[in-house]
């Protein structure tokens, strides 16, 4: 549609060298691209393939001299950029070409007022009045949809939700009208409904100033909601790029087919009759305070209720799903089930046993039944000790003889995929998605009756989150195991949840079979929830491919 | 076509190869490490350089160095040899240094980490009584200790090492206050592992690091505190100790130098070199640190 205007960016053989014994030589390795004005360009790619640092090369924000430019032109409106002076590039940058982080909150100077962050850009590169900056201030503001513009530029960073954050940020980035934006990863530390509402935002302001937008993210999804122009990074090498809608729709190379394979589908399974089979794991009535410590002058603040009266009932081999929003009280509810956080109120029941109820000592036994697997891969191993005694830990300290749990941790690894010799190497020689599988090698070495899994995969890449996915699910039929599965992303609870409990600030707005809830939301929240969903109405095309 | 996420990395070389490559890197480090060795070689070797009492008479007194063969370093205003003393006082440094950090350590870790790792009013009470023993200098606690218990230079350790706790055992309170929230601890804890294995065997390996490379300074410190006790007339007389050479050659300090002098930069030396160690190991245990 734009495609015979001039181009506002045009990148030719882009190459940018890594220091040595880095894991490759170049971290990004002949990078063509092109941005027309009013055009969305997604840089698309998993950790490490160097998308990152495509965007800091753009704007000369390189970790030199131990990452620096090695070749290629990078021409922004007819000028080379990279023939330019420092000072010739502080000029570019923020006026002309500018930029959205990911984190707002790092991102802003927690220091400093919203309005006088603005202001700093303005007085660099306008050259106004001071009235007439903060009347622009305000009107860009007004633009981003802040509330109450006026009390928001007085405000500091931390006064502000997230999601305004983020519109301050674009407001900054969009205040003088600059010809290019680059976001990078704008969306990704956001709440669902939130990232829609930024992802509209940017496209709506991206419109009305015909500016182009060279947009950096992981996710498809994202992608199908906002992109033009699409390209395919792998390992610092573009491996595909075109029109969004024939990438998506009909990749050609076969990373790219993988890597939308690997985007869950949103298609819930049938609901399972589980309803006969027996209880394994009941909570009643849990509720849980967070009651902030004053200090002797500061005297008390105001408690926060995370979980709010929460009921329910997993079934044997069924996974419920507990999905909502950060704030919603989720990852509370799997630190009560499993009592590393202990309740205010209510009951926890595995198998006829009430947790909550048990002595230190009985709460030691029968922490063998309730396993879990954690978010974050890289914290929840101890890096000091070896993957065969991590795994083996548990067994041993339930009595188990150590030699035979050893030789059981290795049968385990072979279980979840991993070579035998992994057993007697330490965490940090392991990628995310290996971790998580020794993270899950751990909780089976128990024998348990019910996983909680907190987020298992939402710190993992696409294409490796599938695989622990589906390595999950495998488990789960092979063993016959209950999984309560904690996540905020409807795309992965939708994959592998039987039934799902929606929350929303420590209540639960709604519970039921997936499928039920996915085609006819009851609450409003949840409504908004699913309508949510980045990309909602792309299905991934299905292919068959050789791995994943 | 999508690379397997269950591919192994190529193995790393063992810990300790990865260590000493990091060690070697820094050259202070390697020169610490040779003072600290020659130090060691001294008190190995003190018997075998004078099998005798190092505190007998060994020749005339005050006699300058380099000039009588039998006693190459010279003597003292009591005609003891400077050399045999500077070699068994080696093993008292090294035993004062080390024992002395051990209990510091010990004992650190102990309040340190009960501190750290409960919180609440366990945190509350620990640390005022850390907080106590802060507010007194000291010196000043060490002389009354050593005033209280008498100058045995077993006790003489045992009392360095109760003035030099406080420091480590806010190290480790820290670093448990930011280890005992990781995921890894919750993980171990779901397992059904005890209070005591938690603190440990699980977190405590993880804090030990920068307590490791503080050992080194408070090593230096001790070694200090003693010879300064021993300067101030203090320390035990029936040990060579470089504190006591150095006190003793006060007194002739203007006639004979070298009485004080020689065991002076062999205190400079030791402590130079437990700095240096100290550093090289910061360097190799937290290699993130510095880049």
């Amino acid at each position: 549609m734009t495609a015979d205007t001039a181009p506002i960016l045009t990148v030719r053989d882009l190459r940018i060298a890594l220091p040595e014994g880095a894991d490759r030589p170049f971290a990004l390795q002949g990078l063509d691209l092109t941005v027309h004005p009013g055009e969305i360009v997604c840089m698309v790619g998993e950790s490490g393939s160097g998308k990152s640092l495509s965007a800091g090369a753009i704007m000369r924000l390189l970790p030199e001299p131990h990452v620096h430019v090695a070749g290629g032109k990078i021409i922004f409106e007819g000028e080379d950029l990279l023939a330019k002076t420092e000072a010739e590039m502080r000029k570019v940058r923020g006026n002309r070409i500018s930029m959205i982080f990911q984190e707002p909150m790092t991102a802003l100077n927690p220091q400093k007022t919203v309005g006088w962050q603005i202001d700093e850009v303005l007085k660099l590169h306008m050259g106004a009045k001071r009235k007439e900056r903060q009347a622009h201030a305000l009107e860009m503001l007004k633009r981003v949809h802040i509330p109450d513009p006026e009390s928001a530029y007085n405000a500091y960073p931390h006064q502000i939700s997230g999601g305004q954050r983020q519109r301050v940020m674009i407001a900054m980035a969009l205040s003088l009208s600059p010809k290019l934006v680059i976001a990078d990863e704008p969306t990704t530390a956001l709440d669902v409904t939130t990232q829609l509402q930024i992802l509209k935002l940017i496209r709506d302001l991206q419109k009305e100033d015909g500016a182009g937008v060279l947009f950096i993210t992981h996710d498809f999804g994202v992608v199908a909601e906002i992109a033009d122009h699409v390209i395919v990074l792998r390992q610092g090498e573009v491996v595909e790029q075109g029109p969004a809608d024939q990438v998506l729709n009909d990749p050609k190379h076969p990373y790219t087919q993988a890597l939308i394979a690997s985007v869950p589908d949103l298609l819930p399974p049938p609901p399972k009759p589980v309803t006969t089979l027996p209880v394994v794991l009941k909570g009643t009535g849990l509720r849980k305070t967070f009651a902030a410590r004053g200090g002797l002058l500061t005297g008390k603040r105001k408690a926060v209720v995370a979980v709010k009266d929460l009921s329910f009932e997993l079934h044997q081999g069924e996974t419920l799903g507990v999905v909502g929003e950060s704030g919603s009280g989720k990852t509370t509810v799997s630190r009560l089930v499993t009592r590393l956080l202990d309740a205010d109120a209510g009951a926890v029941e595995v198998d006829g046993t009430d947790l909550l109820a048990c002595t230190p000592r009985e709460l030691r036994g029968m922490r063998k039944h309730i396993q879990m697997v954690f978010q974050d891969p890289m914290a929840s191993l101890n890096p000091r000790k070896r993957v065969v005694d991590i795994i083996a830990q548990g067994p041993i300290v339930h009595g188990e003889d150590p030699d035979k749990a050893r030789a059981r941790a290795r049968d385990l690894l072979e279980l979840v995929e991993l070579s035998p010799a992994a057993a007697n190497r330490f965490p940090h020689e392991f990628s995310g998605g290996q971790r998580q599988r020794i993270g899950i090698a751990r909780a089976l070495a128990m024998e348990p009756k019910v996983i909680v899994a907190d987020e298992p995969v939402s710190a993992l890449d696409v294409s490796v989150q599938a695989q622990v996915l589906k390595l999950l699910a495998d488990l789960r039929d092979r063993m016959n195991l209950s999984l309560l599965f904690v996540t905020h992303d409807l795309r992965v609870a939708a994959q592998l949840c039987d039934r799902i409990i929606v929350m929303q600030k420590g209540e639960v707005v709604e519970a039921g079979f997936t499928a039920e809830i996915f085609a006819n939301p009851q609450h409003p929240y949840t409504q908004n929830l699913l309508a949510s969903i980045p990309g909602r109405t792309w299905t991934p095309p299905y292919r068959k491919t050789d791995a994943a | 076509m999508t690379v397997l996420d269950t591919d192994l990395r190529p193995a790393e070389p063992p810990r300790y190869v990865v260590f000493w490559q990091r060690y070697r890197r820094n050259r202070a480090a390697l020169l610490g490490l040779g003072l600290f060795a020659i130090v060691v070689l001294m008190a190995l070797t003190a018997g075998l350089v004078d099998p005798g009492d190092p505190l007998r008479r060994a020749g005339l007194p005050l006699v300058a160095p380099f000039v009588d063969a039998a006693n190459p370093l010279g003597t003292d205003q009591l005609g003891r040899s400077i050399l045999s003393q500077l070699f068994y006082g080696a093993r008292i440094s090294l035993l004062v240094g080390v024992v002395a950090t051990l209990v510091s350590i010990i004992i650190g870790i102990v309040i340190g980490a009960l501190a750290g790792y409960f919180g609440g009013w366990v945190d509350d009470l620990l640390m005022r009584i850390t907080e106590a023993f802060q507010t007194i200098p000291n010196f000043v606690l060490l002389l009354t200790l050593v005033a209280i218990l008498g100058s045995k230079i077993e006790w003489i350790t045992l009392a360095i090492g109760i003035v030099s706790w406080t420091a480590p055992a806010r190290m480790v309170r820290a670093e448990f206050m930011s280890l005992r929230n990781r995921e890894f601890v919750d993980a171990a804890r779901n397992l059904g592992v005890s209070n005591t294995s938690l603190i440990f065997r699980e977190i405590l390996p993880n804090a030990l690091p920068p307590i490791i490379v503080y050992a080194s300074v408070i090593m230096a410190l001790s070694i200090l505190l003693e010879s300064a006790l021993a300067f101030l007339g203090l320390g035990d007389p029936n040990y060579a100790s470089w504190g006591n050479m150095i006190g003793q050659g006060r007194a002739v300090l203007r006639t004979a130098w070298y009485c004080s002098a020689i065991p002076g930069i062999a205190i400079v030396l030791t402590v130079l070199s437990f700095s240096l160690l100290g550093e090289g190991l910061n360097d190799a245990m937290n290699p993130r640190q510095k880049q």
